[in-house]
């Protein structure tokens, strides 16, 4: 059985750890390229958001590498996203494609379904044996996202553009190879110590911007063209709303990011009182929770045509004149581009230095 | 108090509950004018880019309301029926007025929060609060003015089913309207699948009803059959869909081709509309394996009219020329 499933981010290598304790092969789909964006536009339903296109495409290249076995995440809605599933699966049968097809819906919508999908790919597999494996799993999945939100911060200071991403890596090949809970948490402590030993500039005058949006563009370099690495450079401190195991772990206190979704509901209840699927409400609260904070400004990242980010878009303008502080909204699609991003971003760039200055000047 | 309805969006699925209701409160209740150029052109300055055009419309009705009504009313509709959802804007539209109130100078919101999700009896508690708590009813005079407004949208739900459209029943609806039908023979049984508020908006969709009805199209619409019927239909599918409004048209697609009542599809949807973009393939999987010719007319604030009327007439002509050759 060779198993694959879309990219997310670095979530694939926390999927490696998974599926080898699972005992199944992997087969990881080739790293998301132009080639892949132009595959799935190719076959998706034109106005269907980014996230579905990339998806359509990881699989595709995946079953060309030989994958017979797909999975993909479900949900209850209302955001597009827990329909994906069934759509990419249609699109691919009527590309010819022979495949089992495997949707992972949610452990809170039935425990029993959620053990059967992964007993499904893993004969033999108790649900004593289930509960350990993804336990040791998630933790490394959050060790990967400490080290990468540490990078974030660290990049700011940098003295030599560059390092941050060398020792990262370096930091990740580290966790990869730790097997048992002691041996992941030790290279935890080893790999954390790799990004704190990067060279970095205390005195640098460092903007600070918060990132806030829907999950897959934030979680996924390369559809924002790794925007969070261009900041970065320019020498912005970046926080971030979403996180890969804050999204998938059982509770939401969202470890990773330090605000628990209670909060941020509250906060966001004075401008959009009600769960309107996605990150609807993370996006308001993230950004009042931020302002509140002091932070420069705010990125907003969403596909073109995201219900429940439109919903916030539509919002914003609010949150920002009551809070004062800029927001820049970034959507994008597969006709997006590169140096259209930058030219915006180093605009924003320039603007948040101005207003700091004039705000210096009168204080 | 004058109270406004938004002639926009669930006005075409719920307004004979609403009206009912609202008078029973005391309200006195209007309309605002059929979608035109000026609201349309209101709401689509106002409104977020991205949004569908019928969201940047009910902006632009929201706005027509402002000079004569005292409150606008913009129910939060989250769910009508158990384990589903409505589309996530109507979860976020009073939000999303909320937040441009101000700006437009537009008077109160009256938001009742709808939610069947959980557990369909919380409808009418949620309605008896609202009456309670906004206008100081008794809780019998709620739940007889309830009785009243459903009473009078099971009257205009029968009606549907009987073969009217919306725009036959709801008050002043010009547009939409057939001048002439070609002889009988000359007919083909046409669905028009789509949400009532962009087929029946006649501005928006360019009078496409009385269009098709004067090429011939003997029309064939999802309200035309009992709820329930297309509830059942809607269940085949791989996944439950989890939008109530989409799984009304899938149920509708599913019927007709399954029971072989239609010559032809005409799926109209609107640009950027996020339930439609999904569902669309499996609707249009499902025509291709009935053998169903079927054409998706995606439609926004800039469609053209000689465009779509170029669309149906080849479309109409290839079917007239299909029956003829079998």
């Amino acid at each position: 059985m060779r198993v694959s499933t879309p990219h997310l981010g670095n979530l694939h290598l926390t999927l490696e750890d998974l599926f080898r304790r699972l005992g199944c092969e992997y087969v990881k789909p080739p790293p998301t390229s132009t080639k892949t964006l132009q595959l799935g536009a190719k076959h998706s339903p034109e106005f269907a958001c980014l996230p579905l296109k990339i998806n359509v495409g990881n699989f595709i290249e995946a079953l060309e590498l030989g994958a017979d076995t797909l999975i993909m995440a479900g949900g209850h809605g209302p955001c597009r996203f827990g329909y994906y599933g069934i759509v990419e699966e249609r699109i691919l049968r009527d590309l010819g494609y022979d495949f089992e097809f495997l949707m992972l819906e949610p452990f809170g919508d039935g425990k029993r379904a959620f053990y059967r999908t992964f007993a499904a790919i893993s004969p033999g597999l108790t649900v004593r044996k289930l509960w350990k494996i993804l336990k040791v799993s998630f933790s490394k999945g959050r060790a990967y996202d400490r080290l990468s939100k540490r990078s974030l911060q660290v990049r700011a200071y940098e003295a030599n553009q560059g390092d941050t991403n060398r020792a990262l890596k370096a930091a990740e090949e580290l966790l990869l190879l730790a097997d048992s809970p002691e041996e992941i948490e030790a290279a935890e402590v080893e790999a954390l110590g790799l990004i704190e030993a990067v060279q970095q500039d205390p005195e640098r005058d460092v903007l600070k911007v918060g990132i806030v949006g829907e999950f897959y563009l934030l979680l996924e370099p390369f559809s924002n063209f790794g925007i969070e690495e261009v900041l970065g450079n320019m020498g912005v401190y970046l926080e971030r709303t979403v996180w890969v195991t804050d999204w998938i772990a059982p509770n939401r206190n969202n470890y990773i990011y330090g605000y628990p979704k209670k909060l941020v509901k509250q906060k966001a209840a004075p401008y959009l009182d009600q769960n309107v699927g996605g990150e609807g409400q993370e996006t308001i609260g993230g950004i009042v929770l931020f302002a509140e904070r002091g932070f420069d400004g705010i990125i907003q990242l969403l596909p073109f045509g995201c219900m429940p980010e439109n919903i916030a878009t539509s919002i914003i303008p609010k949150v920002q004149r009551d809070h004062d502080i800029p927001v820049l909204t970034l959507a994008f699609d597969e006709q997006s581009g590169r140096a259209g991003m930058i030219t915006r971003v180093e605009a924003f760039y320039d603007l948040l230095r101005a207003r700091r200055g004039s705000r210096a000047a009168i204080a | 108090m004058r109270v406004g309805i938004p002639r926009s969006l669930l006005y075409y699925k719920y307004l004979p509950f609403w009206k009912t209701f609202l008078t029973r409160l005391g309200l006195d209740v209007e309309t605002s004018p059929m979608t035109n150029k000026q609201i349309l052109s209101w709401g689509v300055k106002v409104a977020e880019n991205e949004l569908c055009v019928p969201v940047k419309a009910f902006y632009g009705h929201c706005m027509a309301l402002r000079e004569t009504s005292d409150a606008i009313f913009v129910p939060r509709v989250v769910s009508v029926e158990e384990r589903a959802y409505t589309c996530p804007k109507f979860l976020g539209l009073p939000d999303m007025i909320a937040a441009v109130a101000e700006q437009l100078e537009l008077p109160p919101l009256l938001t009742p929060k709808l939610n069947q999700r959980e557990k369909p009896s919380e409808f009418k508690w949620q309605l008896i609060n609202f009456a309670r708590e906004q206008f100081g009813l008794s809780r019998l005079e709620a739940v007889a003015a309830i009785e009243e407004a459903r009473v009078a949208q099971r009257r205009y739900q029968e009606s549907l089913v009987r073969g009217h459209k919306p725009v036959d029943l709801l008050p002043a609806s010009r547009l939409n309207r057939t001048r002439f039908r070609p002889p009988g023979e000359k007919r083909k049984r046409i669905g028009l699948l789509g949400h009532p508020y962009n087929i029946y908006d006649g501005y928006i969709t360019q009078n496409l009803i009385a269009r098709l009805e004067e090429m011939g199209a003997e029309l064939v619409v999802p309200e035309m059959t009992d709820h329930h019927v297309l509830m059942d239909a809607a269940t085949d599918v791989p996944k439950q869909l989890y939008w109530t409004y989409e799984k009304e048209i899938m149920g509708a697609i599913n019927h007709w081709t399954g029971n072989r009542m239609i010559d032809g599809v005409v799926y109209v949807l609107a640009f950027a509309c996020g339930p439609d973009s999904l569902i669309q393939v499996l609707i249009e999987h499902r025509a291709k394996t009935y053998n169903v010719p079927m054409m998706s007319l995606t439609i926004d604030e800039h469609s053209g009219e000689a465009g779509l009327v170029t669309r149906i007439e080849a479309f109409i002509d290839m079917l007239m020329r299909k029956k003829t050759a079998a």
